[in-house]
């Protein structure tokens, strides 16, 4: 089999153990007309020299459609997930809110927070679709220095807190071949993930009183095929008489995860081997 | 229309409107309490179709810990004491504390577990790996979210921790079959731990015996103890 993988600027490679398979996430090059001299530097982090000069060495300016340009190293590209959509509308409350609009809804807000700290965002949805779980870990599977946030609505709880969950424990990866297991690729970063929880949930526990202090661990699906410090981010709840109940705490978490973001930002050095472990 | 009919036409609006506005709340407060007892006796014909684990009269009743959500604190479980005859046997016992737990607290506010879900099977492998099959229910009618979804694990987990020390691990299935995650939010695939202790060699404590048939399935005073319980810890995802 020949893959052509010219117009891929950034590659990482998963073993699919149960099915036999090699998995490569990459981000895709658009090529535009204009050549690097004309082509307007609009991201956030353009001055970085991996951000104009695409690997490989192709010809003309490149864009992401992650929105995002290559990076060696460190954290600057946060991919948000909002959680559900399509056919799926997650929790659904009283008056026929549902989670999977205000989710989307939260991500608008959040991004701009995250923007406003200088991070490039990528969101594994824009509108009412529904990718599968392992879309969205591909979504962020892809990008290097890349942090992983995905925003839900609880149907119970203490109306008005947020939790931050982190994956609990997966055995260690023992595969000799270098490559990471795409079922268990969230298990070498589960130690970032709690720090980044943490750090996170600490500054909702400021905003939000009743909130835990500290991110909890659970067995979150979505978090498990994601390879990068990935978080939960739950709000309680959608048992409310009002939408806009829910959406007076958009911009508190905005804030928060964009400022625990900025806080985790210094520990998270990304290794400039491709491939290689945190 | 002369202005005599005019009149009667709108006296007769006003009066239907008046007439509706009395009896719209009766007739709403008539359709509540028609499916809640709908609900009751669908429960009830379920439980009956359930098929309670039959407890031998003569097993000891045994001071059983079941995990239900506390009151006092959000999120977090609590362990009611019940005095249960419990079999020796970990499959069969596993099945009775599962049911019981099933059954619900006498609060209903304080449940985990949805209370349309049947446990429809229970296994116990050589490595300690206890199987237990819910019927679709449990995934369907459980609240979404990944608090409610771990408090469900995780109430069963506890449970079978407390009372059953040969399960040392739990996997979940849905109608016979592995499901990615519970209600789109916890992930299924993988077994959770629930003891990590060795088995004991001597049987658990046991209160009382009582050889009182009648009593047998009777519902226990329920006794709460002070510890909140903690989060049980997936093992292993494949």
């Amino acid at each position: 089999m020949l893959l052509d993988v010219r117009n891929v600027i950034r590659m990482r490679t998963f073993f699919l153990a149960s099915a036999g398979s090699l998995v490569l996430a990459g981000a895709v090059m658009v090529y535009s007309a204009q050549t690097p001299a004309q082509a307007p530097q609009t991201t956030p982090n353009a001055q970085s020299p991996a951000a104009t000069a695409p690997q490989g060495g192709a010809p003309g300016q490149v864009a992401s459609p992650f929105g995002a340009p290559a990076q060696r190293s460190g954290l600057n590209i946060v991919v948000l997930d909002p959680a559900h959509g399509g056919t799926d509308p997650g929790a659904r409350g009283t008056g026929g809110i549902r989670e999977s609009e205000i989710v989307l809804d939260l991500a608008t807000q959040v991004r701009r927070a995250l923007e406003l700290e200088g991070f490039q965002v990528v969101q594994t949805r824009l509108g009412n679709e529904n990718p599968s779980f392992d879309d969205r870990s591909a979504t962020a599977n892809a990008q290097r220095g890349a942090v992983f946030v995905t925003l839900h609505i609880s149907s119970t709880g203490l109306q008005g807190t947020v939790r931050v969950y982190a994956n609990s424990d997966l055995p260690a990866v023992t595969n000799s071949n270098g490559l990471i297991p795409w079922d268990r690729a969230q298990g070498p970063f589960l130690g970032l993930s709690k720090k980044f929880g943490d750090l996170v949930q600490g500054m909702l526990v400021q905003r939000f009183k009743g909130s835990p202090n500290t991110a909890q661990t659970a067995a979150v699906r979505q978090l498990r095929t994601t390879a990068a410090p990935a978080i939960a981010v739950e709000i309680s709840s959608i048992v409310v008489e009002d939408r806009s109940e829910l959406d007076r705490m958009a911009p508190g978490i905005a804030d928060a995860v964009a400022r625990g973001a900025a806080a985790f930002k210094p520990s998270y050095v990304v290794p400039s081997t491709p491939g290689a472990l945190p | 229309m002369t202005p005599r009919w005019k009149f009667w036409v709108i006296t007769g609006l006003i009066f239907a409107v008046v007439g509706a506005a009395i009896y719209f709340p009766i007739l709403r407060r008539r359709v509540k309490r028609a499916a809640r007892l709908q609900q009751q006796s669908e429960e009830q014909a379920r439980r009956e179709l359930a098929q309670p684990i039959a407890s031998n009269p003569s097993d000891p009743r045994v001071k059983t810990k079941l995990f239900w959500a506390s009151d006092a604190m959000d999120s977090t479980l609590t362990a009611v004491v019940v005095e249960l005859p419990l079999a020796s046997d970990p499959v069969l016992r596993s099945k009775q504390v599962l049911n019981t737990l099933l059954a619900g607290p006498v609060d209903v506010e304080l449940r985990t577990l949805p209370p349309d879900a049947v446990l429809l099977a229970f296994y116990l492998l050589p490595d300690g790996t206890g199987i237990a099959d819910f019927s679709e229910a449990l995934a369907t009618s459980v609240p979404s979210g990944i608090a409610s979804e771990q408090m469900a694990v995780d109430s069963i987990a506890r449970t079978l921790e407390a009372n059953v020390p040969q399960v040392q691990r739990l996997r979940i299935l849905i109608h016979g079959q592995e499901v990615e995650t519970l209600a789109g939010h916890l992930d299924l695939t993988g077994a959770f731990v629930v003891n990590t202790k060795p088995v004991p060699s001597t049987k658990p404590a046991v209160a009382a015996p009582s050889a009182d048939k009648a009593s047998a399935m009777a519902p226990a005073t329920l006794t709460r103890e002070k510890a909140p319980g903690k989060l049980a810890q997936p093992e292993r995802k494949r």
